[in-house]
């Protein structure tokens, strides 16, 4: 190893600590403000206090908007891994033309603007007369979710033996019965890491969700923009600093069930 | 034998069919529509659209950001992504949690922490006068500056992982084969190393920079309404000025240049994946 080769090195280990203190930055921000005792968001804050914590029972609006995301990220996560399974066979172990441009269409919302697909889709459901906010926002959320299911399954089914799926049909299995036997507890990481990540995108979008919301369902990106327009006091940063301790908790449980870095790179 | 391969392909039909009738078709009509009017085909929304100078401007800017941005957050994940390559144990669970766990905070809320970070009286301001760098706090909030600093800060997990993921599997005995053959570091750096984890630099741009073109939140939340860009004009014509042919030509030009991204990235990557 030459002198250079030792300077790359340090300066590769600089830039790379410096990325984790810039990454998890907005994060120790959030929880220090949630525990500041100002009501504008000062740091370092001038007195600890968990006043924010106690007001948010009160923010019953943003509670709503909570549990209609969480509602939402659920059931268009679970409609994806459905869908997104029956694809990524039919792309893994089909034998017709087109499986790459499938794999690339069904991956393409990932990289389309969010506003422009949510215009889209907003004029659409007014053309065919939908008007239920509630269902527009699923449709909408299963194209955010649905990109980054079929990402990570198709990537870990290449990887599959399907020999195995055969030779559980040998033995009695259906075929239904067999992929939800074999196939699916095999590639396990593959759908906590697809599922975690389709729930979290889900979760984040305001681009599409804008264009799909009334008055009664906001979603939580949503209503906390419209929240720190009109009154931005910490208590926001309370509720995040709760979303995050959430996470951890599931890293935690992600960590000891599958591995770090088997989740991530799925 | 050809019938079972025929009703496995039948599986991917309700995903596709899906995408085609909630994404595909929803995304035809409004490019349609844009290129629609009352007498018919007409290219006039684009006409007058490009014909404007502001738009120009906040194209010209949109484009200039999301560039800078991708830049930026190539310059740190490059490397950061050889490093996690070669950490073990504890440093490889600090990576991995620095990447994955700033995802539960959301957008909207990461976005206001810079902003709180940028302010006149904030912490990045403060702390540069009591080192004594600058006298007078420096106007960092609503430049573009700190819009690219966010940005990339909410996309960097985005750029790194596909470059890690391509230089976890790269057979370190390249650069030490070059190197035993006499190549000197920024040979084999150049001529081993980058090309071979270029497919994982496509991606990650590509992907950052579709992201940082159509980026609403944070530019609302950072730079303001003083500062548009072509999501921004969108949202404001559909929300604000009800003026729908004019957000749904913005809306066309934003969806080109998406499109041309994937396009553009997906031929890159397979000439690259065609050269190895």
């Amino acid at each position: 190893m030459t002198q250079t080769d030792r300077i790359f090195r340090v300066l590769s280990w600089i830039v790379a600590l410096a990325c984790v203190v810039f990454l998890m930055l907005p994060i120790f921000i959030t929880v220090a403000a949630s525990f500041s005792a100002s009501p504008v968001y000062t740091l370092p804050p001038p007195e600890w206090s968990l006043r924010w914590y106690a007001l948010l029972e009160r923010r019953s609006g943003l509670w709503d908007a909570v549990v209609l995301s969480l509602n939402l990220a659920f059931v268009s996560t679970l409609i994806s891994l459905v869908l997104g399974t029956l694809a990524s066979i039919a792309v893994t172990r089909g034998n017709f033309r087109g499986r790459e441009a499938i794999a690339t269409f069904a991956v393409s919302p990932l990289m389309m603007p969010g506003l422009v697909v949510g215009v889209a889709l907003l004029q659409f459901f007014r053309e065919i007369g939908l008007r239920d906010a509630y269902v527009s926002l699923l449709l909408g959320h299963i194209v955010i979710t649905l990109p980054f299911v079929m990402r990570t399954l198709l990537a870990s089914m290449a990887q599959f033996d399907f020999s195995m799926i055969d030779a559980a049909r040998t033995l009695g299995l259906s075929y239904p019965k067999a992929i939800l036997k074999v196939l699916v507890p095999n590639l396990a990481p593959a759908y906590l890491t697809s599922g975690l990540f389709a729930f979290l995108a889900s979760m984040d979008n305001y681009p599409i969700s804008i264009f799909l919301t009334d008055a009664r369902n906001k979603t939580l990106p949503i209503k906390m923009l419209q929240y720190l327009e009109e009154q931005p006091d910490p208590s926001l940063a309370a509720m995040s600093s709760g979303l995050i301790l959430l996470a951890i908790l599931v890293l935690v449980f992600g960590a000891r069930t599958v591995g770090l870095n088997r989740m991530i790179q799925g | 034998m050809t019938s079972r391969v025929d009703r496995i392909a039948l599986l991917a039909v309700p995903g596709l069919a899906y995408l085609a009738v909630i994404y595909a078709l929803p995304l035809l009509m409004l490019l349609a529509k844009s290129v629609q009017t009352a007498e018919g085909f007409s290219l006039s929304e684009y006409r007058a659209f490009f014909a404007d100078e502001y738009n120009l401007r906040v194209l010209w800017r949109t484009l200039r950001v999301a560039a800078l941005t991708t830049l930026l957050a190539l310059f740190i994940a490059y490397p950061t992504a050889f490093v996690m390559s070669r950490a073990k144990g504890p440093w490889l669970t600090v990576f991995l949690v620095a990447m994955v766990l700033p995802m539960s905070l959301g957008v909207v809320v990461k976005a206001f922490a810079w902003s709180i970070l940028f302010r006149a009286n904030g912490f990045i301001n403060t702390t540069l006068q009591w080192i004594g760098l600058t006298e007078k706090p420096v106007r960092m909030l609503f430049t573009e500056t700190a819009l690219v600093i966010g940005a990339a800060n909410v996309f960097l997990p985005f750029m790194v992982l596909p470059i890690y993921a391509v230089v976890r599997q790269l057979d370190r005995g390249l650069p030490e084969a070059a190197a035993s053959l006499g190549a000197g570091p920024f040979f084999r750096f150049f001529n081993v190393t980058l090309p071979l984890t270029l497919p994982g630099v496509v991606a990650g741009s590509a992907f950052t920079f579709s992201m940082a073109i159509s980026m609403y939140v944070i530019p609302s939340l950072i730079v303001g309404e003083r500062q548009q860009t072509l999501s921004m004009l969108i949202a404001r014509s559909f929300l604000y000025l009800r003026n729908e042919p004019l957000g749904s030509t913005i809306s066309a030009v934003l969806l080109g240049i998406a499109i041309f991204v994937v396009v553009f990235s997906s031929w890159l990557a397979r000439r690259l994946g065609a050269r190895q």
